[in-house]
């Protein structure tokens, strides 16, 4: 009894297996849906492009005035801390 | 990355630990590993460069004043970024005072995510455009989703926390932060094909 996949029942899993987080038999039925699918391969492909995109991006380094600042902030709290009740 | 100091071990739960007993540049080297991850953090779910400044300094001051309160079955980094998160949407209801922000009424209006765009993307964006047309592409994609959206896929897909950690930092149940981030995907997948599709290769493409 093979039931088959709907366009749909593949969008809703589809978190799943771009995360390889569904089991082989579900796996696939996905894969044989993607094959069989022109659509649902290019929003899978797509969908894993685009996470993958935005982990590619490093975090900036940030504005030195800005670490400047928070580091000074830092400072004046561990000092409170350190340095008993400073006024 | 950064010349080490010495004597200055390099984990996390090292430099917690002496951090808690008052070592400063422990705690410094601390900040120094995670404050662009969460300036970025903060400047993505507030939009604004002002704000995401003060959740950086509050979010480093707190965890310095709490540091005796964090317990070390958390990574410290998900701790951080629980801390972050909270004075982040903290910071978008106080802007929108009047109008309630919350994680929890995301209209999550019919569950049927929106697939309108389909077509191939033409080459690989980071050879297409240069880093700087590329970061402020992906980060306006990222600007247009709802917060309740964007901060799922902020940190699952960017910072990488696992379901059930971005679950535990939003206050949320698991289902709800998979539903979020199919959404969430669904929606940049969406538009950043409308920006990166092979130009008049719309073959597939219906609205
Ligand atoms: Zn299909």
């Amino acid at each position: 009894m093979t039931f088959l996949l709907t366009c749909k029942d593949f969008l809703h899993e589809l978190n799943d297996y771009l995360d390889g987080a569904c089991d082989p038999e579900l796996r696939g039925k996905l894969e044989k849906h993607i094959n069989e699918c022109p659509n649902c391969w290019v929003i899978c492909d797509t969908s894993n492009k685009t996470i993958q995109v935005y982990r590619g991006m490093d975090p900036q380094p940030i504005p030195q005035e800005i670490h400047d600042r928070l580091m000074s902030a830092i400072q004046k709290k561990m000092a409170h801390k350190c340095g008993g009740q400073a006024t | 990355m950064e010349a080490a100091e010495r004597s200055i071990p390099n984990d996390d739960v090292a430099l917690v630990a002496l951090a808690r007993q008052g070592d400063s540049p422990a705690f410094s080297q601390l900040v120094t590993r995670y404050d662009r991850k969460i300036y970025r953090l903060a400047r993505h779910i507030t939009n604004s460069d002002e704000d995401a400044e003060d959740v950086l300094q509050e979010t480093f001051l707190k965890a310095f004043e709490h540091l005796d309160g964090f317990q070390g079955n958390s990574k410290f980094y998900t701790w951080l970024v629980r801390i972050a998160v909270n004075e982040s949407l903290m910071k978008l209801r106080k802007r929108k005072s009047g109008r309630t922000v919350s994680l929890d009424e995301p209209a999550e209006n019919g569950d049927e995510p929106i697939v309108r765009e389909i077509a191939v993307w033409d080459g690989s964006p980071e050879q297409q455009y240069s880093s700087e047309e590329l970061r402020s592409i992906l980060d306006k994609a990222i600007a247009n989703l709802k917060p309740a959206f964007r901060t799922v896929f902020l940190l699952r897909d960017v910072e990488e926390l696992s379901t059930e950690e971005t679950a535990a930092a939003l206050e949320i149940s698991v289902p709800a932060v998979k539903s979020r981030l199919l959404r969430a995907r669904l929606e940049l997948r969406e538009r950043l094909t409308r920006i990166f599709k092979k130009k008049g290769d719309d073959v597939f493409a219906y609205l």
